[in-house]
């Protein structure tokens, strides 16, 4: 596994890191809750047959203090927009989990005609009074791994400071990176987003953990109904909410054969 | 130096099994463990002993501000001010305080108090509480990660609507308004002073200083762990080269007092074992929005975690470790100095070092606390004021207090009738 190549590039006064590797056509991933510390094997799948470009989201790890100048949705989607454009992924192929898959079909809807296919896995943005999703923000410290993950111990794992990192600033880190969904999210997760699923023509592939005890399944089908482009609904198993940390192989192979697709 | 008489007005009946059967005290506490009809007592009980206190002679009553919280009965302090504004005459009026952000538009808070002042004829204290996580985040529902931004907004809302002669237009970040002119405006000029309740944050040491506030900090864990977040208020204040004036400084102490020290711990064990058990459990899923804390804070907590495990009881906690560490038993609870108790020449000797070793000015004082009686919160409030009151008199003696109301003249206000029932006869 080697490094991917690391830029940086200026959203609203903050640095931004771009993580850059592989070859063949681009494909943007934004990340889920909690964001990336550090570089995942999921993203080593993509890069098999894919450019991949993974930017930060502002307040994200690698995304500074981003988000404390974003006060409201209009301020993200713009600073996302711009962050991708920047990154060289207008017209790109995108896919996202969790926060970031919410953010990637903002942007297919408000801008179609800048986004290929998308692959989004278990997306925040919707509310069902009904059957609403876990409260992540309301937990005891000890039981957020098991939240994200099927196994506990892969999120442990990529929140963990590495051996001789600043042990100051690293659990700040992954605190501003929960403070940040929470700008975005709170407090129930409703952006609305449900009203603007119809201006989404782009294919999309809905991806959902068979064990995401944060966002319920039955919202796959609110997606899937709302999204004027074709649609595809798959269930990973042994997958929690962030399915491409549980299932990095699998959770790959099906977003690269769905890109694929003629 | 100055000694307020503060009320949290708790829900004195909490079962006995209220930890081992519930999750929370704050934010979930359920519904059916309210009784509207108890509360009418408690509530009338709570009022009363307000008033008493401000007729033995403390300087000051103070309500504050909680929400979903069952030792907390006051979402809105504002309407027990208003009735202490009528019932009491020259006992200052302590509001401690409003959660600025919680108020849409805020300008609610700078019409209210501006109520109570000029109803009171100038005797309100204005108390801008950030408020608990629990209170703003999740029983109300506000952003943690906009939560600083929108208090201090609307503390520049308030401050100008209360200042501004002209109708203004506000242009914030979270509130835009074309047209403030509050009417009333406040009796005292230019505002009510302002006082801030604050964790131990190094911004808010800093911003008090800066804006010349008072700044409070209200910990039921005593002096002993209130030590090093006073010493860091003093230290932050030396270092903007500000007046040590200790009347810049308030902070809450939990008090019994009674003949002897054994009597002490006898009489208040059932009511501080109560509120340390029952009061403070609270589920640490509730305490730790993301933001809420500043990462200056969390820097500060971090290293002093690294620097000495045992820093203290409280400081470079988060709320959540702090709640489950809290002692529970009355030895402890005494000997952590959570409760001053003994009799009279003893609390006064304790609170004089507290007063002296925090340099603090304004002592407000808890005697009423968990399910406390109203006959032993009388007994307790009585012989404060006739015993302990009168040997703390001369502490601080040589400072003055410039953040004390400067109510109207006594003959220029309203004569307020006393309250007389009416008669079975009629």
């Amino acid at each position: 596994m080697t490094d991917p190549e690391t830029m940086t590039i200026e959203v609203n006064g903050f640095s931004t890191r771009i993580w850059r590797k592989g070859t063949g056509p681009k494909l943007g991933f934004l990340a889920g809750f909690g964001g990336l510390p550090r570089w995942i094997p999921f993203l080593d799948e993509l890069a098999q047959t894919r450019t991949v470009i993974v930017p930060s989201l502002p307040g994200f790890p690698g995304g500074d203090r981003g988000h404390t100048v974003l006060d409201s949705h209009l301020d993200w989607l713009v600073a996302v927009r711009e962050i991708l454009d920047q990154a060289g992924l207008a017209g790109a192929d995108l896919a996202g989990s969790s926060v970031g898959a919410s953010l990637v079909a903002e942007v297919a809807a408000l801008w179609p005609a800048s986004v290929g296919k998308l692959a989004l896995i278990a997306p925040f943005g919707l509310f069902d009074v009904n059957n609403p999703p876990t409260d992540p923000w309301a937990q005891r410290g000890d039981a957020v791994p098991g939240l994200m993950c099927a196994d506990p111990e892969i999120w442990k794992a990529l929140k963990a400071p590495p051996v001789g990192e600043n042990s100051v600033e690293w659990p700040i880190e992954q605190v501003r990176s929960n403070e940040a969904a929470a700008r975005i999210f709170w407090p129930l997760g409703n952006t609305r987003l449900e009203k603007r699923l119809r201006l989404i023509k782009a294919p999309t592939l809905l991806l959902w953990g068979e064990h995401d005890k944060i966002m319920p399944r039955a919202y796959a089908e609110t997606f899937a109904k709302g999204i004027t482009g074709p649609t595809t609904t798959q269930i990973i198993a042994n997958a929690g909410h962030l399915a491409e940390l549980d299932q990095p192989t699998e959770v790959g192979r099906e977003i690269l054969a769905f890109l694929d697709e003629r | 130096m100055k000694l307020m008489w503060f009320h949290l007005m708790p829900y004195t009946e909490l079962p006995e099994d209220f930890r081992e059967a519930n999750p929370s005290v704050w934010v979930d506490i359920h519904s059916t463990l309210f009784d509207p009809k108890r509360a009418h007592l408690m509530y009338n009980d709570f009022m009363d002993e307000l008033e008493y206190a401000a007729e033995v002679g403390f300087d000051a009553v103070c309500v504050n501000e909680h929400h979903s919280n069952g030792y907390g009965l006051m979402p809105s302090p504002n309407l027990i001010a208003s009735s202490l504004a009528r019932r009491t005459r020259d006992t200052a009026i302590c509001v401690m305080g409003n959660s600025l952000a919680l108020y849409n538009p805020p300008t609610r808070v700078a019409e209210e108090f501006a109520m109570i002042d000029c109803i009171s004829g100038g005797r309100l204290i204005a108390g801008f509480p950030v408020g608990t996580p629990m209170d703003t985040c999740y029983a109300y529902g506000t952003n943690p990660s906009q939560l600083r931004d929108r208090y201090h907004e609307a503390h520049d809302l308030v401050v100008r609507a209360w200042t501004e002669k002209d109708t203004f237009a506000f242009n914030g970040r979270f509130n835009q308004q074309r047209y403030i002119n509050i009417w009333p405006r406040p009796v005292q000029n230019p505002h009510p002073p302002i006082w801030v309740p604050g964790g131990g944050s190094v911004e808010t040491w800093r911003w008090c200083a800066e804006m010349n506030y008072v700044y409070c900090y209200l910990s039921y864990y005593g002096y002993k762990a209130g030590r090093a977040t006073m010493d860091g208020f003093w230290a932050e204040m030396d270092r903007l080269g500000k007046d040590r004036n200790p009347y810049q400084a308030g902070f809450l102490q939990f008090v019994g007092v009674a003949e002897s020290r054994q009597q002490a711990f006898d009489l208040y064990s059932e009511a501080a074992e109560y509120f340390y058990g029952r009061c403070l459990h609270v589920d640490p899923k509730w305490a730790t929005p993301p933001g809420y804390t500043s990462e200056g804070s969390q820097r500060a907590g971090i290293q002093s975690q690294i620097r000495q495990a045992a820093d203290s009881v409280v400081r470079g906690k988060s709320t959540g470790e702090r709640f489950a560490s809290v002692a529970r038993e009355m030895d402890k609870i005494v000997e952590n100095g959570y409760v001053i108790i003994g009799s009279p020449d003893e609390v006064a000797e304790q609170l004089r070092e507290v007063a002296t070793q925090l340099n603090v000015g304004h002592l407000m004082l808890l005697l009423q606390y968990g399910n406390m009686s109203k006959d032993l919160t009388r007994y307790n409030t009585k012989l404060f004021a006739e015993q302990v009151m009168p040997k703390l008199r001369d502490v601080h003696a040589s400072w003055t207090d410039h953040w004390w109301p400067n109510p109207m003249d006594t003959s220029q206000r309203a004569e307020v009738p006393a309250y007389t029932p009416r008669l079975a006869a009629e």
